[in-house]
This record gives structure tokens, sequence and C-alpha cells, in this order.
């Protein structure tokens, strides 16, 4: 049977990359004595797999992974605490559901994410009038490196919202929804095509969008993912 | 005394591999700081990956942290970037457990793994605010200590280290502690930063350089004489006498990144007698103690269970020998209680077809790469160092592995040994290609890695008089081996860069003259020098001219009997005429049993320290002949017909 799991990533550990989650979520579910099933072959290793990766440095509040699970010796309810028990100090499992069988997986489903960015470096009438421009653009024209090309992009389509917040202690607050999908945009290249001169001090993903029939909604149905736990590992 | 973090954190954004500095690893302890309690600040000399799975360190960082009167911390050396990072925000070096000032603690503690390190420490100390000299040091900065194998020819570092423990620290950390912690207490001032010190070099295993005089005869060392009538004039090694007494660590630390070695270690003993002779760390480990099966099987069942992993270690410098070694490894990988398939590792195989079983039975999970060190490509050569396996065991153990499977092995090699002709380096090749050969009947795709290191001589060995090959002449063993194998297929030749084996060689066998040549290497911005993409001789060579001292005179001339060795004041137990006997038998390539199953040949360090072996099976394991005994009467003791070669000069 499938599992799909939510975890939150915050604060200090948000410096491990993509892979070192892997291998910590690998560690965790035999601490927490959750049988998975491995692949064949000469060198076997479960089977998990993850959504969108996260660039490292990042939070977030919703990450997703599928786990490929022999027998769970309990309820899908308790594997969030089990395993939350099991993981290090910064990152949480939120939310845990058994899939129905031909569940798409999260690297084709997941066609959009919302961020939340702190930027420095910027007031926050600038960040509103950036707002509105970026919006009212019909183009965005970049050049980035792609596989080793120099591809020019327009980054316009990918932007689906775009708000600013009241500012935090920290600086300007922007939220975005950014498309995943075919010419996705990650929140760095948002903040140097639309921001540009302000800087990152914080980006924190806080929702993963998927559709099923037309609608936008969580990857799990279970509760929404809450602005919870943050400054673990203070 | 409050955490940098803040300021550290907005610098992470622009490194590489920013996981390095933020601690939260499964294991780590947030410890207290105090008053009343001694701060350690245990530093690894190299990047977070090669230091953090250092078991030595681990080890320490738990005892510390147990007593009521200490605290230990970790700092590893923040990388190129970071190092610029710091030094442009004015942030000194800290601690990844609490990010605390490397300053906020009472001592750095450094783990000197490997000589090429060095100019780390001595950045590490600049980057924490403490003068890198030892007398330019006042009451206001942390004791600089350091210990670990290199410690064992400590002079290179004699000006700069405070004071060196030579061998285990088990036992020595609670006893410098309580020193510190008096020091600590009274107030530090100019007159108790002496007296610490003082005091420090009469606990047994500590040597504190300052507190002895050297005097030369020319380029000569003609002694070190300690300056007070209670430092001793041989400071001895620490040797912990029972391995059962030191379950650690009981916590290792899981790293959140990728790391070398990253899974669970247990040492399953400590101390080889095998007596391979180019071999420091047999030399300075004796005797064997091996840890009883039983607290084997504990650690490395609550060991996986606690930390998730699905492979371990089972760490020692032979672990084939190990009493019962089956059983343990058969335990391991039965184990109904753990969750998922669980591998285990023996990174040190001993060359027999026994050995392969037991690698076939641990490797049902994930079957990793299989490696051999026969060390030299002649039988009299392996002799010459006693590295007594016979072409009968090696290929015993290659159509072991390749009938079970394996497709490509990995052989390890020295070059540069003493007595070495070309015929014996060429060995090296033909002995691989006859591996692959052999594999062929098997399967027809087996290749063989044949890893080919310049030899280096290293204190308190029997080779410690030999005049090292030059780089040019290590350079040209290797193009003969690379020509060799060129045509030779499923043989792949790789090779250590000659230049850092004679930088290795500069400091391993340096006196206290040396440390000025670290120190402009280091002034240079030669820091990493185990990386090759850092490493550069040119600082070296300049260097050494700098200080006009002499590259051939320390690293390739040969030593005599009576010369003044610059680590003559410390003592790792085995007699210095042991030593020297053991040179000369080496060069009629006679070799020599493995004392744990046969009787002593007085090499000096059990009865001057009055300990002995720990093993639990009085007789050799099965398989092979491996100087056991078994198979092997005759051997050891088989002249070569020619005569012994004339090395030293």
């Amino acid at each position: 049977m499938r599992l799909r799991i939510r975890f939150s990533k915050l604060d200090k550990i948000r410096f491990t990359s993509h892979r070192d989650v892997a291998r910590i979520w690998e560690r965790a579910l035999r601490k927490a004595a959750i049988r998975v099933a491995y692949t064949e072959g000469f060198s076997p290793h479960p089977r998990l797999s993850f959504g969108l990766a996260l660039p490292t440095g990042h939070e977030s509040l919703a990450e997703y992974l599928d786990v490929e699970v022999l027998d769970l010796d309990g309820d899908a309810a308790d594997v969030p605490e089990r395993l939350s028990a099991a993981l290090p100090v910064g990152i949480a499992a939120t939310a845990a559901a058994v899939l129905e069988p031909g569940t798409v997986s999260l690297q084709e489903a997941v066609v959009a994410s919302s961020w939340r960015l702190t930027l420095t470096g910027i007031t926050e009438d600038a960040a509103h009038q950036r707002t509105t421009q970026a919006l009212a653009a019909p183009s965005i024209v970049v050049t980035r490196v792609r596989k080793g090309h120099q591809v020019v992009d327009d980054l316009r389509p990918g932007i689906e919202r775009l708000a600013v917040l009241p500012s935090g202690p920290d600086g300007v607050v922007v939220e975005a929804d950014l498309a995943t999908r075919i010419r996705g945009i990650r929140p760095g290249e948002l903040v140097a095509a639309c921001y540009a001169g302000a800087a990152e001090a914080r980006v924190l993903r806080t929702h993963q969008w998927i559709e099923r029939d037309g609608e936008r909604c969580e990857p799990l149905a279970a509760g929404a993912p809450s602005s919870h736990a943050l400054g673990a590992c203070a | 005394m409050s955490t940098l973090w803040p300021r550290i954190e907005p610098l992470l954004a622009k490194v590489q591999k920013p996981a390095r500095y933020i601690g939260c690893e499964d294991g780590m302890v947030t410890p207290e700081h105090a008053p009343g309690k001694v701060a350690w600040l245990l530093v690894y000399p190299d990047a977070y990956e090669i230091g953090l799975p250092n078991q030595g360190l681990q080890i320490l960082y738990e005892i510390l942290n147990e007593r009521d009167d200490a605290v230990a911390e970790r700092s590893y050396a923040p990388w190129l970037d970071l190092d610029a990072e710091l030094r442009a925000a004015g942030l000194p070096l800290f601690s990844v457990d609490t990010h605390r000032a490397a300053t906020d603690f009472d001592v750095l503690a450094f783990n000197l793994s490997a000589e090429l390190v060095y100019t780390n420490a001595l950045n590490c100390m600049d980057l924490a605010g403490v003068p890198v000299r030892n007398a330019d040091r006042g009451p206001e900065h942390p004791l600089v200590v350091a210990g670990g194998h290199a410690a064992f020819n400590p002079e290179p570092l004699a000006d700069y280290v405070d004071a060196f423990v030579v061998g285990e620290g088990e036992e020595v950390v609670g006893e410098i502690t309580e020193v510190l912690r008096a020091w600590k207490a009274a107030g530090r001032t100019e007159a108790s930063r002496h007296h610490v010190l003082h005091e420090l070099a009469t606990i047994s295993g500590v040597y504190v350089p300052a507190m002895y005089d050297v005097h030369y005869a020319g380029p000569h060392l003609a002694s070190v004489t300690p300056r007070y009538p209670d430092v001793p004039e041989r400071v001895e090694k620490r040797t912990v006498a029972d391995l059962a007494d030191w379950p650690y660590p009981k916590h290792q630390l899981v790293p959140l990144m990728e790391v070398v070695h990253d899974r669970l270690a247990v040492e399953v003993f400590r101390g080889c007698t095998r007596g391979c002779r180019f071999c420091q760390a047999g030399m300075i480990t004796r005797p064997v103690r091996e840890r009883p099966a039983e607290q084997v099987r504990t650690m490395v069942h609550e060991g996986l269970r606690r930390t998730g992993y699905d492979e371990v270690s089972l760490t020692s410098l032979s672990t084939a020998d190990f009493s019962g070694i089956e059983r343990v490894v058969t335990e391991t990988v039965e184990d109904s209680g753990l969750c998922g398939p669980t591998s285990v590792s023996l990174p040190s195989l001993r060359v027999d077809a026994f050995t392969v079983g037991v690698a076939a039975q641990i490797s049902r999970a994930r079957r990793t790469g299989l490696t051999f060190a026969p060390e030299a490509g002649t039988w009299r050569m392996r002799q010459v160092i006693n590295k007594l396996i016979t072409e009968d065991d090696l290929f015993g153990a290659v159509e072991s592995a390749f009938s079970q499977g394996w497709k490509r092995l990995k052989l390890y090699f020295l070059t540069g040994l003493p007595t070495e002709s070309d015929a014996d380096t060429l060995g090296i090749a033909e002995l691989a290609a006859e591996c692959v050969a052999r594999g062929k009947q098997h399967t027809p795709r087996a290749s063989v890695t044949a890893s080919v290191g310049g030899f280096v001589p290293k204190a308190h060995t029997p080779f410690q008089w030999f005049g090292q090959n030059t780089a040019g002449e290590l350079r040209r063993k290797i193009n003969l081996l690379r020509d060799a194998t060129a045509k030779a297929r499923g043989v792949q030749l790789k090779w250590h860069d000659p230049r850092a084996s004679l930088v290795e060689g500069i400091a391993s066998r340096g006196d206290r003259r040396v440390g000025r040549v670290i120190e402009r290497v280091w002034r240079a911005g030669g820091t990493f020098q185990e990386w090759s993409e850092c490493f550069d001789l040119g600082r070296w060579e300049a260097a050494m001219a700098a200080e006009g001292l002499d590259i051939d005179w320390y690293v390739h001339r040969h030593r005599s009997e009576d010369e003044v060795l610059p680590w003559d004041h410390i003592g790792a137990g085995l007699h210095k005429d042991f030593l020297w006997l053991d040179w000369q038998a080496s060069l009629r390539a006679h070799g020599l049993e493995d004392c744990r199953w046969t009787p002593c040949y007085d090499c000096g360090v059990c009865t001057g320290y009055g300990i002995e072996h720990v093993v639990a099976s009085p007789v050799p394991p099965a398989g092979g002949s491996q100087g056991t005994g078994q198979g092997v009467v005759g051997v050891p003791v088989r002249l070569d017909s020619r005569p012994p070669v004339q090395v030293v000069a």
C-alpha cells in the first residue's frame, strides 16, 4: 500500500539538500518501524518518492512523500506522531493517509506551489509597485540556463498570484503562487526578475497544489498545513 | 557567552554545503556551560564530511559530556568559502552544537589523524582568535591541545600546540579536565597559565613541548630534555586495558548530510599485531584488545535501532581477525528486531577465502565493493614489509569473490618500499593481471582496480630509518606500472599524487624546525592540503627553502642506528632496539609472526606497560596463512636467496 505523508522543514535544517532529506526519511522510517518495500536488484533501495525538490535553504510547511509500505502495524493516523519522534529537529510529519490505488505520483500531479517570501533591500511601497508592474506585464522574459544551455523563457505565465502582505520584523512579505509545470519558476527567479535589488531573507513554501476534477486541492485531503512549530531547533 | 547563530545564518546562504555548519545531528548534545565546568571544543581540522564520522572525537565528546565538571562541543574546519565569509564578517571559528565562539571555550582540542591537516589546524587556531604560536598566548586564550595518531611525532607542531595527548584519550581527558578545572577556578593569569602547563606535563601520556629544551648538533637533533625534574624524560602513550569498560560511542552522531563512512560503526577491537612494518597504526596501538562479542552484538543492535542506519561497519585494523566474527555478522544480518535489510561492512578485509565467505554472507542486503590490501606485488617484497600473504591466499580470495558474483575488486598496493626493485614494482601489475585472468573463468566482466600509494615512512615503525623515495622516483615507478597495465585488459590503475607523499614525508618525520615551514605554508594560503584542488607542492618547497631546510635531508635520507630521532622522547611502548632488529630482519626479507597467537617476542609494549592482549580465541581464525601459524610453518623465517640490500647510507 502507498502512504502519502506531509511534512514540514523549518529553521536550521532548511540548509540540508533534497538528497539529504531523502536519506533522513529512509532512516526515520526504519526507526519508526514502518516496513518499507525495497526495489529488486543488485542494490535494493527503499521505495520512496518525493515531490518537487525544495531548494536548499528554503523552508516549507508543505513537503510530501509517497512511501510503498509493506505493512503499517497500526493506524495511518498515528503515523505522523511515530515519524516525528524519529525525525531530526526541524522536520515533522504533519499528516498521512493511505492512497487509493492508481493515484498519480507527486511529480506528475503537483501543478503549483504557494510561497511566502521575506525580502530585504526593498520598501513595502516599492514592493507594491513592482508587484503591480509584474502582474500587468504581458510577458517577463529572462535568460536562464537549462541543461547547460542558455534559453530565453517567459516567466509571466507561471506567475499565478502575487500579493504583498503587511511587512514583518524581518522584511517585506510577498506571497506568490508559482506554477511548477513546463516553465516552472523558482522563488529565486521570481525575485531576480520582478524585485531586482531585493534579497530573500527567508523563503517558505506554504502549499503544494494538485488538480482534481478541475479543482485545485492539497495533495492530502487531511487538514491543510498550518503555520505551526516555527522556530524549532533554535 | 551566547550563540552566534543569528550572525552565521545569513552567511550560510552564500556557501556550498551549508549543512556542514548547522549541527542538529541525532546524538548531538546541547550542553549547559557553567563557570565550574571546563569547556572543551573538539576540533577536527578538515571538512565536516571527513571529520564528523571520526570515532575518536565522538568517543571523547560523549565521555566529556557525561562528566559533571566538563562540557564538550564540536567544530570542523570551515571550507574556504565560509572561512572567507567569517573573516569578512569579523566572526570567529564556532561550535556546530550551539554555535558558540571558539574563544568561549577553555580548551581547543585538535584531532590530528594525518600530517596534511597541520596547516588547517593553524588556520582554525587563527580563526578562533588564538595566536598560532604557543609562546604568544596569554591568560585570555584557551589552551590548545592535540591528539590522534599524528601526535606520535608531535615535534612539527611543538611550537603551536600547548599540550599533546599521546595514545588513547578515554582516561586522560578526565585527568586533564581536573587540572583545568582548578586553573579555571583559581582565575587565569600569566603565571597560572605556565603553572597549568607544568602540571599537565606531569600527567602520564601528556607532552607539553614548552617543558623541554631542544639542542641541535649541526643539522642533527642532539637532545630533547625536560626543563624540570618532575617532567618525564620520555612521555609514554596511554592505553586502556580493556575495551569492555568503554562501550563508546553510545549515541553515535547521525549526520544530516552525506559524509564519508555514512553508517553505524562499532569498534570490535583495538590494536593489531600482524606486524606490518610500514603500518604506524598497527605499531602504536598495541596490544590487541577485543571487545566482548556480547557487547559488540548489543552495540550493533541498539545502534541500528537508534540511528535507523541500514549498515554497520565493524571497525578495527583487521576485522576478520576478531574471534567469532562469523557469529557476530550472522546474528546482525538475521536480526529480526531490525526494520528492513541490514548490511555489515568490514573496512579491512583479510586476504583469504574465509574472509570472502564472510563478506558474501554479510552483503546480502547490498553488495558493496570488495577491497584487499596485499600491499606489495611479490612474495619477497611482502616478506620485507611483513605482510605475509601468499599468492595462494590472494588467488583463493579472488576466485572465491568472483565465483560468488562480484565483478570488480580493488587491490591496494604501496610502492617505494625498502629494497623495492623494478621487478617488485612490476609484480603489482602482474598480480593484478593474474587476478583478472582468474576472474574471467567465472565472469567475463571481471576487472580489478589496483590502487597504488607512495610509501611514507612513519615514526615508531621499523621503517622509521628508511629514506623515502623521491617524488620523481615514485613517479617513475607509477609510470612503469602505467605502461605495464596499459595493455592489460580489465586492470585499472589508480595512484596517489607522489607530491603529496613528499609533503607527508616532510611532516611525518620532521622535527621542531619544520613547524615554521607549516606556518609559512598556512600564511601563504595553503589550507586543505588533503584536497587535490587545494594542494600545492610549490608552497612547501618555497617554505622549506625560506627556512633553510633541505627536503632531501628530511625526507629522502636514510637514518643511522645511533641518530637521535625527533620522537625518541615519545614512547609508544616499542623498544627502539626491537624496531631496529625488525628493520634489519626486513632487509633480509625475514617475516615475523603475529604474537597474539604465538609466543611473545617482547616488542616492549605489554611488558613495559604491564598490559596484555585481550583475545577471546586462543587460536587464529581458519583459512589462509596470514602469518597465523596455520599452514605457514617455515614461511616467516624463509631467507631470501639474494644478499641483504644495503639501504643505510
